[in-house]
């Protein structure tokens, strides 16, 4: 009896939390093909609420991030490519807005810098490799070398 | 040696870095308006006081202009209301209200209750114009030179210091070679 009970509960809660998306935030209306639906996900999933700034603007609560996603709709049934929509944001909101950051002359150094560290990498496992090397051919060739090595 | 050197050398580079970017963090939630030295955006919006005679940006040419996003919902707008009162005294600019998804019954009863700062007020119902200014949080102030571009942005309540120290010197600065030339002609 108990089992079932548990089974019950279990079963109600469960459908609970397959109601959850129903419960998101964004209200704004449908758009009209698949198409557009699907560049809308994309879009307001990779803007900054502005408010909540941790939050892109397809989760947020907050009415800005509401009127934001009223925008980007209209502005995809105008016709305008996803570049066009980013940079509408980006003119009003600066770049802050995009939680991909742009690449530009004050941030190149950081897009820059793996490649950089990489190619550290490289040469010191190189002249390691190479000096561990070398240590062996005098090993065999002298076996206190390793003495005056260290 | 230089076994340690070049370690030690990377790693006094990286302390510096860590430091400059400390030093040089932006203060949180204080992000610089794209709009400073552009333009300010056009709008027409309905004027709070009669429901007519627009309220567009063509108010901000010819003189100095501060703009106040502003709205009755809006706690830091009640904690900035005096410090708005006091410029309006002083009298150097005029200013003009967004009054930013609000009621007009209830924004006409804060200007009643409070005082009225304004010289205008338009009222952005659904929050477009607001929008295009790059709002995000309010009470925001836009300083607008004659030339109707943007040139400081104040994000949260504006207070005596920061119209006494950040807005005025601008004001000042620009008009003290325009009385120069003025004076040589």
């Amino acid at each position: 009896m108990r089992g079932v009970r548990l089974a019950y509960a279990l079963l109600g809660m469960s459908t609970l939390l397959a109601a959850l998306p129903a419960m998101a935030v964004d209200n704004v209306p449908p758009l009209p093909t698949p198409q557009l639906q699907q560049r809308y996900y994309q879009l307001t999933h990779e803007l900054r609420c502005m408010q909540c700034q941790n939050e892109a603007l397809a989760d947020s609560p907050v009415g800005l991030a509401a009127d934001l996603r009223l925008q980007v709709r209209e502005l995809l049934i105008a016709g305008q490519s996803d570049e066009q929509i980013r940079q509408h944001m980006v003119d009003r909101y600066s770049e802050f807005i995009l939680f991909r950051p742009r690449m530009n002359w004050r941030n190149a150094w950081l897009w820059g810098a793996p490649g950089v560290l990489m190619l550290v990498g490289v040469v010191v496992a190189w002249r390691v490799i190479r000096s561990r090397s070398q240590l062996v051919d005098s090993e065999e060739a002298d076996p206190n070398a390793e003495s005056l090595n260290s | 040696m230089t076994r340690f050197l070049l370690p030690l050398g990377a790693f006094a580079l990286l302390v510096v870095v860590l430091i400059v970017g400390l030093r040089h963090a932006p203060e949180k939630n204080i992000i610089p308006s794209p709009l400073i030295g552009k333009s300010a955006p056009q709008f027409a919006l309905q004027n709070l006081s009669d429901g007519h005679s627009p309220v567009s940006a063509a108010l901000l040419r010819g003189h100095w202009s501060l703009v106040n996003v502003w709205g009755t919902w809006c706690p830091e707008c009640r904690a900035e209301h005096e410090a708005l009162l006091q410029i309006k005294r002083e009298g150097q600019v005029p200013i003009i209200g967004i009054d930013w998804k609000d009621a007009d019954d209830e924004a006409q009863a804060w200007l009643s209750q409070l005082g009225n700062p304004y010289s205008t007020v338009g009222t952005d119902h659904d929050g477009r114009v607001a929008i295009d200014w790059g709002v995000y949080a309010a009470p925001e102030s836009f300083l607008i030179n004659p030339d109707g571009v943007v040139v400081y942005k104040v994000i949260g309540a504006m207070t005596a210091e920061i119209w006494h120290q950040k807005c005025l010197p601008l004001i000042q600065a620009r008009s003290m070679p325009a009385t120069q030339a003025g004076s040589g002609s």
